[in-house]
């Protein structure tokens, strides 16, 4: 398991306590889990997926990571429209491990941009994970 | 897997590891008034002779003995057990373990249930089985949850009116704590499910049919299966009598999302209604929304065949109440049972005696028809029929029950708008001396 000085962690996403990021991209958002999330969970076997059109409140769960020890929900960081889901996960969910950044889980049409504001920076993120 | 108890020395090195002198104050933290402090009164030993007179003594109590004649199903069936069955069953890797909570150790207890589920999807036209559940009726209800864990926020449920009434009972009280609306589906004229109200029913998740159904009828599972894909919803089929799939179409091959029922009539012993077997299959697509144990084949380190357990993490011990279901407890030994049954008839035998119960159920209805008695419902059926007479059946019914024949079940309790009518069974064990004698009666 990762130290936590050893972790990726982009500057310029918003982190969640539940361990997801959101990257805003104009009118859409991409959503994933953190380094660390995915170096806990260990290898990743299967990504449940909402459908595209679902909608959701910010903090709802939307889906779930289930690696080889444990079923993890996943909550949206942003209240909004699934618009696509990162299909290529349903064959290879291990990508998730490899670079949980690239591999975004779903893109959404946010609802509330306010909402940001809720979220944590990478400073905030940090803080919380070094307790 | 054998059971051996702790030792003395190492019930010891125990309590020392955890720094407690003895049991005794191991279970200190009890609070006094929960514990018994005399000794349990316990009659003293007695020697296998007497305990084998006493039981026999209170078996000989029961109204119906062995050497009758039941003519009822209704979801328990009196079928042949072979010999080979309590043999295999009966060895002390089987009989003796629990369960496999240390699965992988038991290599020959998985591989078991592996051919279990093999033989049950086989059966079944499903792609994946899990290790079984409790019993048919648990199967039901775990079903109608898993159809509601995939369609998600949908709210509404239809159960036929035609599957098992105690089945019925048990998901009524599933479902008593929750927020989900339980939908009726009637009966038709011909015993068949009724599915065409199923186009009003908005917000539907899962629609259940059994089949045989609690009239022995063979539903139309294509077009239910049509109409249940029609309005969005999983199709679940449920059954009680398993060995009709050895002769009418398997509900996989008709369109069904989740198929389960009760296993016992494949070499589990009636008893008083118990243990049972919930057999439990879906397709592949909605495995991960599947309750229950699943034992999956896999190579080891130097590709050498072996079982696990797998996709366990969605199991009540590591995800607690998000579990796929927290009353998925069975008896390994009945899915072991039924394994050993499938492979020990195969295909060919499950098909022939499939055969053998349909044409002695066919004998029998035409002879209580030409003996004035009527098919109450005319749709095709397998081993069990219903039957109405032209006078109150009561009398004869009693008067075959003294010659060690039960006749039917009265199906007033159940459906009171068939009362007087009644249910029947014929399976491969009733010779058609008895069926004769009955329709001897009928005739009076």
């Amino acid at each position: 398991m990762k130290e936590i000085n050893e972790l990726n962690l982009p500057e310029d996403l918003h982190y969640t306590k539940d361990h997801e990021w959101v990257r805003i991209d104009g009118d859409t958002a991409f959503v994933g889990i953190s380094d660390y999330a995915q170096d806990q969970l260990g290898d990743i076997v299967f990504v449940e997926m909402p459908e595209v059109g679902d909608e959701f409140d910010q903090g709802e769960e939307f889906g779930a990571l289930e690696s080889v020890k444990a079923v993890s929900e996943i909550y949206l960081p942003l209240s909004g429209e699934i618009i696509e889901v990162n299909e290529a996960l349903d064959d290879n969910p291990e990508m998730v491990n490899l670079d949980p950044y690239e591999n975004w889980i779903v893109k959404i049409k946010p609802g509330d941009l306010d909402e940001l504001d809720n979220l944590l920076t990478v400073d905030d993120y940090l803080d919380m994970l070094n307790g | 897997m054998r059971f051996l108890p702790h030792t003395d020395e190492e019930i010891k090195s125990m309590l020392q590891a955890v720094r407690v002198a003895s049991l005794e104050d191991l279970f200190s933290q009890v609070p006094p008034d929960c514990r018994r402090d005399a000794a349990m009164d316990l009659p003293a030993p007695i020697t296998e002779w007497e305990l084998n007179e006493q039981a026999g003594a209170i078996a000989g109590m029961m109204e119906v003995q062995p050497d009758f004649k039941v003519l009822i199903g209704a979801g328990s069936y009196d079928h042949n057990i072979p010999s080979i069955i309590p043999a295999l069953t009966s060895r002390s890797e089987f009989m003796t373990a629990y369960t496999p909570y240390q699965p992988e150790m038991a290599q020959g207890t998985l591989q078991g249930i592996f051919e279990y589920q093999t033989l049950t999807a086989r059966l079944l036209g499903m792609d994946a089985a899990n290790a079984s559940i409790y019993d048919g009726a648990s199967a039901l209800a775990e079903a109608l949850l898993m159809g509601i864990r995939i369609s998600k926020k949908k709210k509404k449920v239809a159960v036929s009116k035609a599957i098992h009434p105690h089945y019925r009972q048990v998901v009524t009280t599933y479902f008593q704590p929750t927020d989900f609306e339980v939908v009726e589906l009637p009966y038709l004229a011909d015993g068949r499910t009724d599915f065409s109200g199923l186009a009003e029913l908005d917000d539907l998740a899962v629609v259940a049919v059994q089949s045989p159904n609690f009239f022995g009828v063979v539903e139309d599972l294509s077009a239910a299966a049509a109409a249940t894909h029609e309005a969005q919803a999983i199709f679940i089929t449920s059954f009680t009598e398993p060995l009709a799939y050895g002769l009418v179409k398997n509900p996989g091959s008709c369109g069904a999302d989740i198929v389960c029922g009760e296993g016992q009539s494949f070499g589990i012993p009636r008893s008083f209604g118990g243990p049972g077997l919930g057999m439990f299959t879906c397709l592949e697509k909605y495995i991960r929304s599947m309750p229950g144990r699943l034992v999956g084949q896999t190579t080891d380190l130097d590709g050498k065949r072996g079982y696990v357990l797998t996709l366990a993490t969605r199991e009540q011990h590591i995800r607690r109440e998000k579990a796929t279901s927290n009353i998925c407890s069975n008896q390994g030994l009945c899915a072991m049972t039924a394994g050993i049954y499938m492979a020990s008839l195969g295909g060919t035998g499950i098909r022939e005696l499939a055969r053998l119960n349909y044409d002695k159920a066919e004998y029998f209805k035409a002879e209580l028809t030409k003996a004035g008695a009527g098919i109450v419902f005319s749709s095709p059926t397998f081993n069990e029929f219903v039957v109405e007479f032209a006078k109150p059946f009561k009398s004869a019914a009693d008067r075959l029950r003294k010659k060690k024949i039960i006749a039917g079940l009265e199906l007033g309790k159940y459906y009171q708008e068939l009362a007087g009518k009644y249910l029947f069974c014929v399976t491969e064990t009733v010779s058609r001396k008895v069926m004769d004698a009955v329709v001897r009666e009928v005739k009076r």
